[in-house]
This record gives C-alpha cells, structure tokens and sequence, in this order.
C-alpha cells in the first residue's frame, strides 16, 4: 500500500523530470525566455518560438471558460433551487451522456455544424471574413465539452448546501434571489472556483476536438475569428514524424512540459482561492 | 382572560406518502412562552415551520387549514411572506450564521428590515449584539467571518439576527439542543426576560426545559395535539392519559 502511494505522490514528478531531461536539448540551446516569447516556428530553419502556440492556447481556454462559467452556474441554480426535484432527475443522465461522449465526437459536430456556422452566418453578420476554422470555433466547441463537467460540480455544491442556511435567509424576510444572491451564491464561492479551475485544466489539455476546429495556423491570432494553434495541437500532429530531427523532438517534448506546468500553475490557483474564500 | 396571538384551527399537512399534522387545532398566547412538546418526530418541527411558512420550501408538503396572527390567514396564498417572516423571529436546533461577517450577519438582516443609513445600522448592530450579550466578546472581531464563532456565541448571533427583524414572535426549534450547558442556561434566561415584549414558542422534546421554561404548554404526538394548556396546570394535573404517561417518563 505504502509503496502505490509513494508511487502515485512520485508520478508528476516523474513525468516532469522525464520531460525536462528530454527537452533539455531545446533549453540549452535557446533559453526559455526565447522560446516562449519567440514568435516564430521554423522548425526545418531550427526556429522554435512557441508563442503562437501558447497564445492560441490562453484564448482557446479562457473563452471555452467565459461561456461555460455563466451558463453552468445559472443551470445549477436553477436545477437546484427552482426546478422541481423530477427535473433533477432527468437532467443528471443527460449530464451524463453528454460527458462520456468521446471529444472526437465534439470535434466533428464543430466541423460540420459550428464552424460553417461561423463562416456563414456569425461572419459575414458582424461583416468579418473568417473560413469558420477559428478561435471561436474552437471554443465553442470546447465549452460545450467542458459544461457537463463543471455543471455536475456545481450541482453537487449547490445540493450540499443545509436547507436549514436557506430557511434562516429567508426568515429574515428575503426573497429567493436574495437568498440565492447573497447567501447561497457567497457559500458556494469557494466550490464554484475549483469547478471552474477544474474546467480550465481540462480545457487547457483537450486536444482532438479543438485541433479539428481550431485551424492550426502557426500566427498569433488578432481577433477570435482568426484561426489558431494550441499546444496539444501541436504534439499530436507533429509527434511521430520528428523523431529523426533531435531539436524538433526535444520541442515537442518542451511543448508538453509547459502544459504540465501550466495545468500545475492552475491548480495551485485554484487551491489558493479556495482556502482564501473558504473562511465563510 | 389572555389574550390570544397565533390561533390555529384544523390544520393538516401531508407528505407524499404520509400524514404529519392531523387536525391541529390550538391557540398560543400573547407575550408568554408556548412549549410545544413532544417525542421527536410527532410534528413538531413542522408545526413551527408552517407558521412562518417555511414549508413553502418542500413542495412536496400539502398544507391546509388557517394559521391566524392578528387575524390574518399565514396560509392565505396572497399573503405578504416576507413581511409575516420578518414577523417571526427564527432560531434553529443548530446556529447557521449566514456566511458573512459578524457585523454583516446582522446588518443584513437590519437592511431587508428597510433600515437605513451606515451610522444607524452600526447603532443598531451594537444594540442587538448587546441584547444577546454577545457585544463584548466580539466587539473588537465584527469584521471575522461569522463561523469564526463557538457554536454557543453563533447561536447567540441567530438570536440576536432574530431580534433584528423586529418581530412580534420568536420561533425557536430546539434552540439549546447543540448547545453547551452555560449557552443553554443564557438562552432559556433570555426567553424568560423578553417574554414581556414578546411572544414566543419553542420546541423541544426535554420535559426537564420545558417545566423550567413554559408558561403554555402544547403536547403532541404522533401528530396531533394531545392536550394543552396553562404549564401549571399541565404539570401537575393532566387530563389526558397519555400526557400523564410521557409525563413520568412512562412512554414508547
């Protein structure tokens, strides 16, 4: 037993020294200051400026996360506050499904229905010429993955919450949206932020379905219709076919310890706001 | 004669399955403290809570018959709920202070009241902390978040939330249950001095509270009312059988 759990409390560090040690080629010979800050990616010219990538990946992540947060939080109010209970019940299968659908699914759903969409409609509406693969497709399709997820958090906050906190609201005499507003909403802070900063991980890391969508043009984008390029788009449609070029492959690999340490970085933000607004 | 402040007549609520209140018919009076006693589980609870309309909350339950206070049907679907809550004064069988400060937990309460103004509010704070002889203790942490308090002060900050709505009526559910004996004494104690202005009721399934505290007293089980009347009367001299049963402890 002892030694599984060493094992397990051993594994990200692991996995983080075998990907430093093999992208230690790409570090010596650049700097990380340059990598990540380099906009250009000319791997065949011995370029490597990760930029792009990791712009594309911020935006992809952080819209995924504006449109889900709102949508799930107003879901889970509703379904726990104000629906009836038998609604409860339809809509934890329904959570469900939509969770275990494989993202390849999602990927080829947003090809054939968000990103025509965008180029057709949503563009040439707001009089942007865009070929639909984008930013946005992208993290529409991403927040779509990602809303079963944090939805099914946030539910089982908002039902862990004492009737008896919400009868002592309203026996003061406030409404049920004062009561939703200011006491249960306060309540919940702490597990609505680890809901959303597990969204954020997810969301950084998937990989399928936003490199169908997402366009993977090497270019900072400038407006959410442009297309993009994401980190784990990277590693999957390169791997395999650099082995031979040593500095490529150390990139690849340099690639997956950024997403390690970035998913890193998010979880320990998300534990600080949640120890920092646990108080209540 | 006393005068009467929550008179009810036939009240009967349902759950899915079951029946919890059988034709509960009673009156509580004016400015005294009314125990509703009983074994856990014959209603109780759920009498309290139909009278400030907190079943609202579980629609599963079905509620009929009349809740009159100042001659007005509780029950009545028009009837003004926020107003009639802020008539009624709430303590639970645990404290929930609201997550927020100290300080906040009773200006909230203050602010859905209709008061206003900083400098009044903060008076009025500091004057119901006092009430529930909690301003000493706290007076240099009201900016702590409320759960920061023992359970025993956390009661005395729902008591003191309680007051603050300005009610005619204090609805106590087991209010020393959770508590600690000192916390327990201060609460019956303070029941006691405020009886005079005003009314109150409390549950509890402790004989031993309730002869220390009644003045009335509402015997239940199994959902219905037994018997009820003055406590003197009620102690000493029962009328029913079952009441003279639980009351020597003779019961189940």
């Amino acid at each position: 037993m002892l030694i599984s759990l060493s094992l397990v409390a051993f594994l990200p560090f692991l996995l983080f020294s075998v990907l430093y040690f093999k992208s230690f080629l790409l570090l010596r010979d650049f700097g990380l200051g340059q990598l990540i800050f380099s906009h250009s990616w000319h791997p065949s010219r011995g370029e490597f400026g990760f930029y792009p990538f990791i712009i594309g990946s911020i935006w992809v992540t952080l819209l995924a996360i504006l449109i889900s947060t709102p949508i799930c939080l107003l879901t889970a109010i509703n379904v726990t506050q104000y629906a009836r209970k038998r609604f409860l019940r339809i809509m934890h299968p329904v959570i469900d499904i939509l969770a275990g659908i494989p993202s390849v699914v999602y990927g080829v759903w947003g090809i054939l229905v968000i990103v025509p969409f965008i180029s057709r409609y949503l563009g040439p509406w707001l009089g942007i010429k865009t070929m639909g693969y984008s930013i946005l497709a992208a993290a529409f399709v991403l927040s779509i993955m990602i809303i079963p997820f944090i939805l099914n958090i946030m539910i089982e906050i908002f039902k862990t919450i004492p009737m008896e906190l919400k009868e002592a609201a309203l026996s003061l005499g406030s409404t049920k949206w004062q009561m939703v507003k200011h006491v249960l909403l306060r309540k919940a802070l702490p597990g609505i932020i680890a809901a959303v900063g597990f969204g954020l991980a997810r969301a950084f890391g998937e990989t399928m379905a936003v490199l169908m969508v997402v366009g993977n043009v090497v270019k900072v984008p400038t407006s959410v219709f442009d297309p993009g390029y994401t980190l784990p788009a990277l590693i999957a449609n390169n791997y395999g076919e650099v082995l031979s070029i040593p500095q490529y492959d150390s990139a690849l690999m340099f690639a997956a310890l950024l997403l390690l340490v970035v998913s890193l970085f998010f979880n320990l933000l998300m534990h600080f706001f949640i120890s920092r607004y646990n108080k209540y | 004669m006393m005068e009467t402040a929550i008179k009810i007549n036939n009240l009967n609520v349902f759950a899915e399955k079951s029946q919890i209140l059988k034709n509960i018919n009673c009156e509580i009076p004016k400015n005294k403290i009314t125990v509703i006693l009983g074994p856990s589980g014959c209603g109780k609870t759920t009498l309290l809570k139909c009278m400030n309309r907190l079943t609202d909350l579980y629609p599963e339950l079905k509620v009929s018959g009349e809740i009159l206070i100042n001659d007005k049907n509780v029950l009545d679907p028009d009837a003004d709920i926020y107003k009639l809550r802020q008539s009624m004064g709430l303590l639970s069988q645990r404290p929930y202070p609201l997550p927020m400060t100290i300080y906040n937990n009773i200006a909230y309460a203050l602010k859905l009241r209709g008061v206003k103004g900083n400098r009044k509010i903060s008076l009025l704070v500091m004057d119901y902390l006092r009430q529930a002889n909690l301003y000493e203790e706290v007076r240099k942490r009201l900016k702590e978040p409320a759960s920061k308090l023992s359970i025993g002060q956390q009661q005395r900050l729902c008591l003191a939330r309680g007051l603050a709505v300005n009610p005619e009526i204090i609805l106590a559910d087991e209010p020393t249950s959770a508590l600690d004996p000192i916390s327990s004494r201060f609460i019956d104690e303070k029941f006691q001095e405020i009886k005079t202005n005003y009314t109150i009721v409390v549950v509890t399934h402790i004989l031993r509270q309730a002869r220390r505290i009644a003045d009335h007293v509402i015997f239940m089980y199994l959902g219905e009312v037994i018997e009820q009347g003055p406590a003197a009367q009620f102690f000493e001299n029962p009328r029913e059988e079952q009441t003279r049963l639980y009351l020597d402890g003779m019961f189940n």
